[in-house]
């Protein structure tokens, strides 16, 4: 682990800074261009998705450095009501809220991996990495 | 909050998306764009959004819906200068655009809303090759 930078996401204009933040460590770590933009697009749904869901989250972006390798690695973390059904919630056009239920499953297709935990009624923890 | 300016350029409104848009900021967007067209009495509205670096699936949908709204309100739309990383970013999120016609540049834009406006009759029946 090399530098971490955690946000607080609470209004849909955090949504904006999480965006922000993220491009800057993916330029930081020289990431292409087309890469920077899928992280980016990646943690916009995932922080939205704890605004909608679960009323906001901490957000906290990981620069990894394996051998010569590095990577961005980006952890979402809510304390709201937990997903009682994960594989239903990956799947594209599912979801609870008024969106398009793109949010999880599209962001998991942007980023080379993945992980998501959750208990419901206590919290959920989406972590997505992209590597150089 | 700060708002979109959209400006009157001859029959067509021209929109030009500057800054990265919070989700109200694109909400209001809809909104005013959609009073503008029917106050001027628009013949089209041309979205640029070649600043965007990046457009999420709210975004996008968002897009695509000012586009269908402009449409059924009697104004083609286009939306220009998709950068190619958003493009590729876009299709692989999974977001349907279907709806929303693209140009990859104003000019081309503007041709397209040009030859909607000479050939009204056919601006349904050529949508779909675009």
């Amino acid at each position: 682990m090399v530098t971490t930078e955690t946000t607080s996401v609470a209004a849909a204009s955090d949504i904006v800074s999480v965006r922000h933040a993220v491009r800057r460590r993916a330029v930081e770590i020289h990431l292409s261009l087309v890469d920077q933009t899928k992280i980016v697009t990646a943690a916009s749904e995932l922080a939205r998705n704890m605004l909608v869901y679960a009323g906001g989250g901490q957000v906290t972006l990981e620069v990894l450095q394996d051998g010569v390798r590095q990577g961005l690695r980006a952890h979402f973390a809510d304390t709201g009501p937990g997903i009682p059904d994960l594989d239903l919630a990956l799947r594209d056009g599912f979801t609870t809220g008024s969106g398009m239920g793109l949010g999880l499953g599209g962001a998991k297709r942007l980023v080379n991996e993945f992980d998501i935990e959750s208990t419901p009624g206590m919290d959920t923890r989406v972590t997505i990495t992209r590597w150089k | 909050m700060e708002k979109i300016p959209i400006l009157k350029m001859g029959d067509f409104l021209l929109v030009t998306i500057q800054v990265d848009m919070h989700d109200q900021m694109a909400a209001a967007l809809q909104d005013d764009l959609t009073s503008k067209i029917a106050q001027v009495n628009a013949k089209g509205v041309l979205i640029d959004i070649s600043s965007l670096d990046i457009v999420d699936s709210f975004i996008g949908r968002m897009l695509a819906n000012t586009s269908t709204m402009a449409r059924v309100l009697g104004a083609p739309s286009v939306v220009v200068g998709m950068q190619p990383a958003v493009a590729i970013t876009l299709v692989e999120l999974g977001v349907n655009l279907g709806g929303m016609r693209t140009a990859l540049n104003v000019e081309r834009g503007m041709a397209i809303l040009r030859r909607d406006g000479d050939n009204p009759d056919l601006d349904g029946a050529a949508r779909g090759h675009d």
